[in-house]
């Protein structure tokens, strides 16, 4: 057996960046330019938020729309006790929300005074945040919208 | 296929497990499993547990826990990031594979030491959903509403199931939710999270528990009346909650075809409904008769929750009654995720 020792340098590194990829990429991108994007399906039916591959099929997905700003509440909770990282400091709702032009639903805040104000089928749109920076917390969260007021 | 049985379980579930680590209350109840058909760890042809990094802060928590087993001379073993049924379910394939004749399965969580709610959040999509942190009681909630509203259910059909677990849990020594209380009663109480009500909610828990399986003739030696698993699939649903109807369980559906539930009565059923909710979906999608099926016998995951765990619970509470001769035929569920995510059935036959 050979006495000689094999050496190596050990540098310890994390020698990986990670991306999001071309279609969850482009929906934060598209958040911090005050876009929301969703991406057609091969029934023609658009899922928002969009994902690379289609959840049901596994087909891949390419083909980005732009989705409305505003839409429908599919269903809602309501969180009577924040938590210090949850996207409001008082009681809010959370809610699944089809945006106008997608079939889909996302999951989201609104922020309604009380749980009084909440019903499903009613309409929000997004309230952006100031500072955005490609990050689902670019939308602060959603606003119901006074009856009778267009979207 | 090579015939493989449950033969020995033990458990522990508390509301809180304080003073002693994960390590230190499994070494206990593993010994006690092992010793109960006379196997030591040498015996063992395998050995898989669950747990999770995310409950135990610690990355490779699982490392220590299979220190415990007394795995000297070395073993071959496995672990997954998952509940304990999945750990079965690995040990049970690898009895398949052929060569051995017996397999150690354990699970284990922790959570009290956090808000589990919340640590479930980290579960769910880590670019749309998760840096919100809605809480898994909150992402109930939403599915709640959609089957109230739905007419898929009525709260006096949530408050039943509720109240029969707290009957069902008063004689089970594990759980930690069994004063009784009245359908009225509960549906008096004020929401904890609207639209579901305290008594909705999962009896959360720390604990764990074991399992040692064995094939044919060696099962037969070990136990008078081993419980056979006669069938067993697991399915999943998409992850992304807005794309899948939330007001039924297609997984669980699918996953009870391929196991086999219709093929014979069921005696009794062991689900893991970590809310009324979720356990009024699975006796729709295990298409149950609750006149001839005595469902969740023990209480269920509303009377104690132990993450990680409540699933192999589930396949040993409904093997121990194949054992007493409670029944003859009985089916064990599992689940992992949000809303029913990811479904197992297990189905348990006595000779």
């Amino acid at each position: 057996m050979s006495s000689e020792v094999l050496q190596a340098p050990l540098v310890l590194e994390y020698p990986f960046t990670r991306s999001t990829g071309p279609v969850i990429g482009a929906f934060l991108t598209g958040l911090r330019d005050g876009v929301i994007c969703g991406i057609r399906r091969a029934d023609g039916t658009v899922l928002c938020a969009p994902q690379e591959y289609d959840p049901l099929t596994a087909e891949p997905l390419t083909e980005l729309v732009e989705v409305g700003q505003a839409g429908e509440v599919l269903t809602w909770a309501w969180n009577g006790d924040p938590r210090p990282m949850q996207p409001f400091d008082r009681p809010f709702a959370w809610a699944l929300i089809r945006l106008d032009g997608a079939d889909t639903s996302m999951l989201h805040a609104v922020f309604a005074p009380s749980a009084a104000e909440m019903s499903t089928g009613m309409r929000v749109r997004v309230v952006w945040r100031t500072e955005r920076e490609g990050h689902i917390a670019d939308i602060a969260g959603f606003e119901p919208i006074p009856a009778g007021e267009a979207a | 296929m090579i015939d493989v049985a449950v033969v020995a379980f033990t458990q522990r579930q508390e509301a809180a497990i304080s003073g002693e680590s994960e390590v230190e209350f499994m070494v206990p109840l593993m010994e006690q499993a092992k010793a109960s058909v006379g196997l030591t760890q040498s015996d063992m042809g395998f050995t898989c547990s669950g747990s999770s990094d995310f409950l135990a802060g610690q990355a490779f928590s699982f490392v220590m826990t299979i220190d415990g087993t007394g795995p000297v001379p070395p073993i071959s073993e496995s672990h997954v990031e998952q509940d304990g049924a999945w750990a079965l379910y690995e040990a049970w394939v690898k009895i398949q594979c052929g060569g051995i004749d017996t397999a150690f399965v354990y699970s284990y969580g922790k959570s009290s030491p956090g808000s589990v709610r919340d640590v479930l959040a980290t579960q769910m999509d880590p670019y749309y959903v998760c840096p919100l942190w809605p809480d898994s009681y909150a992402i109930e909630a939403l599915a709640a509403r959609l089957m109230l509203e739905g007419g898929h259910v009525s709260e006096s059909r949530l408050a039943e199931i509720a109240a029969r677990s707290r009957a069902s849990a008063a004689s089970n020594p594990h759980a930690v939710r069994s004063d009784p209380k009245s359908v009225a009663d509960i549906l008096a109480e004020d929401y904890a999270i609207d639209p579901l009500r305290p008594s909705d909610l999962p009896a959360e828990a720390d604990g764990g528990c074991a399992v040692v399986l064995a094939t044919g003739d060696r099962a037969r030696e070990l136990c008078e009346r081993p419980a056979w698993i006669r069938g067993m699939d697991h399915r999943g649903d998409a992850h992304t909650l807005g794309v899948r109807d939330l007001t039924s369980s297609a997984s669980a559906r699918l996953a009870a075809h391929h196991a086999g539930v219709a093929g014979d009565k069921i005696d009794l059923a062991e689900l893991y409904g970590p809310f009324t909710t979720s356990e009024h979906l699975l006796i729709e999608a295990l298409d149950l008769d609750e006149d001839s099926t005595a469902v969740n016998p023990s209480g269920g995951a509303l009377a104690a929750h132990t993450m990680m765990a409540s699933g192999l619970i589930r396949i040993g509470e409904a093997a121990s009654r194949i054992w007493r001769g409670d029944g003859d035929r009985a089916v064990a569920h599992a689940t992992s995720g949000p809303c029913l995510q990811q479904n197992m059935v297990c189905v348990l036959e006595g000779d």
